[in-house]
């Protein structure tokens, strides 16, 4: 009966992939042909339905005098009612161009709304791909598109559900090199990047070239967002003009994010940006809007204005296209453009061993002590079967709580006196383990050991089904 | 002198994970006034309890910290000499750049 249901369930996991992957061909090919479509009906100037029951939009202005169709009055009709916007608001927008880097938990959301509302060209940057664990906070993309490129993803989202605008899809990083180029064919920056030197490079890149950037991050249970570089305004420079330490800056791999903070704080961003695009209301320029999600509360701050100091935009500065396309900004900030995993390599080689090695010493049923020094609320998570967690922060208070497992550990192997049971020391990744079995070492624990990689090696080389995060 | 301090963007974490700390502040006899110079050696003796270097570089604050005095930017009201008054809510907030 067993064998019978375990080879039930192999046929179907075979035909679900298999109709998976024909899924995903037929919406790319789905995807690619819309946007031919688009582009022939763009350059003609014609209405063509577009197989279903919508027809694509007249882009044939319908001679109000504000620009908009009859398609587009409907569509954005609720817009239009609002006396506050209405249609020349509207009709701002539509001639707007918008470039949102990062296609991730901020950039989703704001993406989504900024297509929905009728931008007239909306640019995406982006060069990594969909995972599983984005998509409690990446909204906008859908199961079908994991390890494909985020940028396809969130132009597919858009377009279907706004597919009278322009969408622009920038598969790529962006950097100082490329950065000029592609900000220059849009009138508002949106960062929704996830690191200190992105910012700083998109920031300085928005001064160069007179551009508005609207700026928001989220970590954890709180979010911020201001408007930097607007109408005299501030930019991040002269706010932040020194970078923090890099061991400040929090990343949502490591602090976590609960998926609705940057949400909140991406939707922020569309409506600041389509404030500044429809030329309505006060843009959040000199100002910064903190929210805290745990207790329920947003601040709005007074912040400087511009920084006749600043190096960027200052007085007396004068910080040229050639200057920013130089700049290092990893250098600058000492931390990678990309958020790939930090990889030390502190430890002499004999001081540390692989996961599989490990696994091959508890087999043979060497006496040891394995300590997993991360935090409590990774240990509950997940850990190794006879492991004790203390967490690096704690590790030097907590010295004897080791010799004493030590010592048990020695007793009941009946060990013989002079030998001592092994030492060695996990983390998630393999860094942590690496500091503490340097501290340990220091300390006169001589013999401990680190295990390359971490609880991340051993489930790719040990075990496959051990959980990751 | 009694102050609301609130420490946000991961600086609580430096103070036993507490973002809201209402304090008193004892002036120094024939001292009047309390500077933010004042505040934050107060604050890095008696609150910080771990790695100061993440809340402190020299005398001020270390950069990427934003620091508001009554919802204001400190920078606008002379930064490390600001006069703090009673009842006055200061917060520290470091800049965040996850998303």
């Amino acid at each position: 009966m067993d064998s019978n249901g375990g080879g039930e369930v192999c046929r179907i996991l075979r035909e679900l992939k298999t109709l998976k992957a024909s899924k995903s061909d037929i919406e790319r090919r789905i995807s690619d042909l819309e946007a031919q479509l688009r582009e022939l009906n763009l350059n003609n100037g014609t209405v063509v339905p577009n197989g279903s029951s919508c027809t694509l939009m007249s882009t044939v202005d319908s001679g109000f005098g504000h620009g908009l169709s009859a398609d587009m009055i409907y569509r954005y009709s609720r817009q239009l009612l609002i006396p506050s916007f209405g249609v020349q608001a509207q009709s701002n927008l539509l001639k707007s161009s918008i470039l949102v880097v990062g296609a991730g938990g901020l950039g989703s959301p704001a993406l989504l709304y900024l297509a929905a509302c009728g931008v007239g060209r909306l640019g995406i940057v982006d060069h990594d791909v969909v995972e599983l664990n984005n998509m409690h906070r990446q909204i906008i993309h859908t199961e079908a598109y994991i390890g494909q490129p985020k940028v396809k993803s969130a132009a597919a989202s858009c377009r279907s559900i706004n597919s009278t605008i322009q969408i622009v899809e920038h598969k790529e990083a962006l950097c100082a090199s490329n950065a000029l180029e592609i900000l220059s064919k849009y009138d508002i920056i949106v960062d929704a990047t996830d690191n200190a030197p992105s910012r700083y490079m998109i920031s300085d890149c928005c001064v160069v070239l007179g551009k508005p950037l609207v700026s928001g991050a989220a970590v954890g249970l709180e979010g911020q967002l201001t408007v930097y570089n607007y109408n005299g305004g501030p930019c991040y420079r002269c706010l932040f003009p020194t970078p923090p330490p890099t061991t400040a800056c929090q990343r949502c791999s490591d602090s976590g994010v609960l998926g609705v903070v940057p949400g909140v704080i991406g939707v922020l961003q569309a409506l600041e940006t389509i404030k500044i695009a429809a030329a309505v209301g006060e843009p959040l320029s000199g100002r910064m809007l903190l929210f805290d999600a745990l207790s329920a509360r947003i601040r709005i701050v007074k912040i400087r204005g511009r920084s006749l100091q600043c190096e960027v935009c200052g007085e007396n500065t004068a910080f040229t296209q050639k200057q920013f396309s130089e700049f290092d900004y990893e250098n600058f900030t000492q931390s990678p453009l990309s958020t790939s995993p930090l990889k030390l390599n502190l430890l002499p080689a004999d001081s540390r061993i692989s996961s599989k090695e490990f696994k091959e010493r508890i087999v043979n049923g060497e006496a040891n002590v394995l300590v997993d020094v991360r935090p409590p609320h990774h240990y509950k998570i997940v850990s190794l079967p006879g492991s004790v967690n203390i967490p690096l922060s704690r590790l030097e208070s907590r010295l004897p709580e080791i010799s004493s497992f030590l010592n048990e550990t020695k007793e009941r192997k009946a060990l013989n006196p002079d030998s001592v049971p092994s030492l060695y020391v996990i983390c998630r990744r393999g860094n942590d383990s690496q500091r503490a079995v340097q501290l340990l070492h220091k300390m006169g624990f001589t013999i401990a050991k680190d295990i390359i990689g971490g609880l991340e090696s051993w489930a790719q080389d040990v075990d496959q089904n051990f959980p990751t995060y | 002198m009694q102050l609301t301090l609130e420490f946000g963007g991961g600086l609580e974490l430096l103070c036993d994970s507490v973002k809201i700390h209402n304090i008193n502040v004892a002036l120094q006899n024939g001292i009047e006034k309390l500077t933010m110079k004042d505040l934050l050696s107060w604050v890095r003796t008696n609150l910080i309890k771990e790695r100061p270097e993440m809340f402190m570089k020299g005398d001020s604050v270390r950069p990427g910290v934003l620091v508001l005095v009554n919802d204001c930017d400190w920078e606008l009201s002379g930064q490390l000499d600001t006069t703090l008054e009673e009842k006055d809510v200061v917060v520290f907030i470091s800049t965040l750049h996850g998303g």
